[in-house]
């Protein structure tokens, strides 16, 4: 008996050319963890859809094959029918949330199951402390962070304790610690209500660990089914941007097998003995020296030129709310590229606000050697035109690599043309600018459009601008930064080098600094391993 | 958006104890007394009793914004009455022949009674649109209006929801606009028509996205119905006293009408008699209206 089954499903979208989903078979048993892996446009989220019925009931097209979701025909029973069974969660939280208050919210799927009053007053407590956001019931949706929105509708989504749970990139929008908590939660729901859940992720080092199995898609197609282990090395070979740092790094020490995981890649260099043991001072102090405690900022202004961005004492207190900035001082020189790090409501996106001036210091000033261009999370507020080659003129088009898709509409790009374009658009005007500030421009794209962003960036700082970003991804930051700043309340309360900021710690640090301390970078940490190795083997 | 879209679950005053049904109907009654008069001592009664009720709910900077962008919108319908209407014995402005137009002439009847229908759409903008914004639980009447007809609900719903998000799109399409080169801090009238564009475009994605949430919700089943259903909550002191107050609103309008109280003739001559049964009548939808408000024992809901 399996609670998802597809039997040589395709499907096309209306007036698609190609197939969304070419020939899917499979099977998932009950309370099993799968992750779904591709790249952008795979397939992953029409295979969502498919399962919880919005294909082809919502979106239409053509359908062939079958789908069962916990015994129930998608082609007979419609996504209201399947959500008795399936619980469901997108991946932008604004359209997720429906009602106007978190306990009507996670109320309404099981009044819409036909719950007596009880039920769902019970229905509602439950879920809410299973999530821990009973302290948010009687909030105003409206009122909710992004965070805090993505737990509601997760919360709503698991209200009648379905068998299986259908999760469209539930963590893009959410910090490190808020992340890795929802994957572990959903670990948990997984071991102990025996839930099956059905995971589409792009950020794999963040719930390979958890999960049983992983699907890739490829062009619509399954192109790996296997065990997170097994997908790895399937990945290895075929599609590189899929594997995790951790992988990449045993791949590039000559380790095998590919690790799921911190814990397996750490268990697995105990046994090699590349690991140095934490009880043991003296393997402490032979291997290297724990990572030193960020420092505490308060940076001095440097000799050289003058900075590209300067935040002195920066304050912004909401009329009749919170104060979200508390003093903040920041300065980045030219050419300087700077992560913006810390969890959701830290500030990130209102210091970034005030570098362009889209708000005011309510006390402080911020200054600049020129114009600060930002980029705001979606790429898409930036289109006003039916045309990209509206959007940008030809020199700016043939420099985003974009002139030969000058006539399409620009919501028809992929999200990195989009990103490229939106980019081209804030970066445009007579100079460069005198910095660029980017708010999470990683959400939602994969790791080879992630890579090219950074290319893009170091580009930027190359040639002159201050680059700030405001992420959530350590990996990210790891690649494009040079120094991270960590705030916390408005505060910054870390500021220092990548290599120091980003290792070291349990959520603000890349998989590879989990694993191999001291190390950030997949080549870094392979060529601290073969060191390793090779004092291991001397006599 | 000036208009919120849901009310603040923060206020606590006896027009939000109420519940939801009964709080719709006092506000719809306060709009059918409104559209019940002509006469501009029982028009101001009950501009009164709006702007009371608003500031006794809590609700009254959410008027005050209202009524900014209906000022507007009155006074267009003010002034097109006396160049639209040809009747009125008393001209105070000759225009003349103004070709197709013909002979245009103001009368002091016409903008009376235009200021009067100016008047008339302000107070039903106020009563019928913020003051059930503010203080009517739109969940609540969704989901008992479900048990009449889920197809339209599923509708109102999605309306209700869709509001506020094209509203942030909005803002963050404004903003975006500021990060642009050279654009002005404060869009024109050029830009401000390409982001409401812009708005509009997004708007159907926007909608899928939500009716999608919806169904996933399971909506549209036939459960959903019987999921409606509550429990048969006993009628609390503020359901009864503004379920009182608002067929007391109607009573008042209708027997008004019948009993030719405050009668009004726009035309040819402007008719407005002010007697003691109009100052009573006055003062009798000023304290029906807010009598409700006096009662604030077990405001929390």
């Amino acid at each position: 008996m399996s609670i998802l089954r597809f039997e040589h499903v395709t499907y096309h979208y209306p007036h698609a050319q190609q197939p969304s989903l070419r020939d899917v078979s499979l099977d998932i048993a009950p309370g099993e963890f799968v992750v779904a892996a591709g790249l952008s446009a795979s397939g992953k989220s029409t295979f969502l859809r498919a399962a919880c019925g919005l294909v082809p009931h919502f979106y239409g097209g053509e359908f062939a094959g079958r789908v069962v979701t916990g015994g129930l025909d998608t082609r007979d029973h419609g996504p209201g029918a399947l959500a008795a069974v399936a619980g469901t969660l997108f991946q932008d939280p604004e359209t997720q949330v429906v009602l106007s208050t978190v306990r009507a919210e996670i109320a309404l799927p099981l009044e819409n199951h036909g719950h007596g009053p009880s039920a769902v007053a019970r229905g509602v407590e439950e879920a809410a402390l299973a999530l821990g956001i009973a302290e948010l019931l009687e909030r105003p949706t409206h009122e909710l962070s992004g965070g805090e929105l993505q737990r509601v509708a997760l919360c709503a989504a698991l209200a009648g304790r379905p068998q299986l749970v259908l999760l469209d990139e539930p963590t893009s929008q959410l910090d490190p610690v808020a992340g890795d908590e929802l994957v572990w939660l959903l670990r948990r729901l997984n071991e102990e209500w025996g839930t099956a859940i059905v995971l589409v992720e792009h950020r794999l080092e963040r719930c390979l660990g958890a999960a049983d199995r992983v699907i890739a898609f490829e062009g619509g197609a399954v192109a790996c089914d296997d065990s997170p282990r097994g997908f790895l090395e399937w990945s290895a070979e075929h599609v590189p941007a899929l594997s995790t740092p951790g992988a990449r790094l045993f791949a590039r020490a000559g380790l095998r097998p590919p690790p799921a995981g911190v814990k397996e890649a750490r268990a697995t260099l105990r046994a090699h003995g590349l690991l140095a043991d934490p009880v043991t001072p003296a393997a402490q102090s032979v291997d290297h020296a724990p990572p030193r405690p960020a420092r505490r900022l308060r940076r001095r202004a440097p000799s050289g030129p003058p900075p590209a961005l300067a935040f002195h004492d920066v304050w912004h207190e909401r009329s009749g709310g919170r104060t979200v900035l508390r003093g903040l001082n920041l300065m980045l020189a030219p050419g300087e590229r700077v992560a913006l790090m810390g969890r959701n409501g830290a500030g990130k996106s209102t210091l970034l606000r005030h570098a362009n001036g889209l708000l005011e210091p309510t006390r402080g000033r911020v200054q600049s050697s020129g114009r600060v261009a930002l980029l705001l999370q979606n790429p898409n507020d930036y289109f006003l035109a039916d045309r990209v080659g509206d959007e940008l003129d030809a020199e700016g088009l043939e420099d985003r690599g974009l002139a030969a898709v000058a006539d399409r509409h620009p919501r028809d790009l992929s999200g990195g043309e989009r990103q490229r374009l939106a980019l081209g658009i804030v970066c445009g005007g007579d100079a460069p600018p005198a910095a660029l500030c980017l708010d999470e421009p990683t959400r939602g794209m994969d790791r080879a459009a992630k890579g090219d962003l950074a290319a893009s960036l170091r580009a930027v700082a190359a040639a002159g601008s201050a680059v700030l970003v405001a992420t959530h991804d350590p990996e990210f930051a790891a690649v494009v930064a040079e120094r991270v700043v960590l705030l916390a309340d408005g505060r910054t309360i870390a500021d220092g080098p990548v290599g120091e900021l980003l290792t070291g710690g349990w959520y603000f640090a890349t998989e590879t600094a989990r694993i191999v301390d001291g190390a950030l970078l997949p080549e870094d940490g392979a060529e601290l391993l073969r060191k390793r190795m090779t004092v291991e083997v001397e006599p | 958006m000036i208009l919120r879209a849901h009310r603040a679950s923060a206020s606590a005053s006896p027009l939000h104890a109420a519940r939801a049904p009964v709080a719709a109907a006092y506000a719809i009654a306060l709009v059918v007394a409104v559209l019940a008069f002509e006469h501009p001592l029982a028009l101001v009664a009950l501009g009164v009793a709006i702007l009371g009720a608003g500031v006794l709910a809590g609700a009254g900077p959410t008027l005050a914004r209202a009524a900014l962008f209906a000022i507007p919108f009155a006074l267009v319908i003010a002034l097109i009455n006396p160049l639209a209407v040809r009747e009125g014995l008393t001209v105070v402005l000759r225009f003349g022949e103004l070709g197709p137009l013909g002979q245009i002439d103001i009368t002091a009847e016409a903008l009376t009674f235009g200021a009067i229908l100016g008047l008339r759409a302000l107070l039903v903008m106020l009563a019928g649109g913020a003051l059930i914004a503010a203080t009517v639980d739109a969940d609540e009447v969704l989901q008992r209006f479900r048990r009449i007809s889920s197809r339209s609900a599923l509708t109102a719903a999605l309306a209700v929801r869709l509001v506020p998000v094209l509203g942030r799109d909005a803002r963050r399409l404004a903003d975006a606009r500021r990060c642009r080169p050279g654009a002005a801090r404060k869009p024109g009238p050029a830009e401000r028509l390409q982001i409401v564009r812009a708005v509009a475009t997004g708007a159907l994605d926007r909608a899928l996205d939500v009716a999608a949430t919806l169904e996933v919700r399971g909506y549209a089943t036939p459960g959903a119905t019987r999921g409606a259903r509550r429990l048969r909550e006993p009628w609390s002191r503020h359901d009864i006293a503004f379920a009182a107050s608002a067929l007391g609103l109607v009573v008042l309008a209708g027997g008004a009408r019948l009993t030719g109280v405050a009668r009004f003739e726009a035309y040819p001559r402007t008719l407005a008699p002010v007697g003691l049964a109009e100052i009573v009548l006055a003062v009798a939808l000023v304290l029906v209206a807010l009598a409700p408000f006096a009662d604030r024992r077990g405001v929390q809901r």
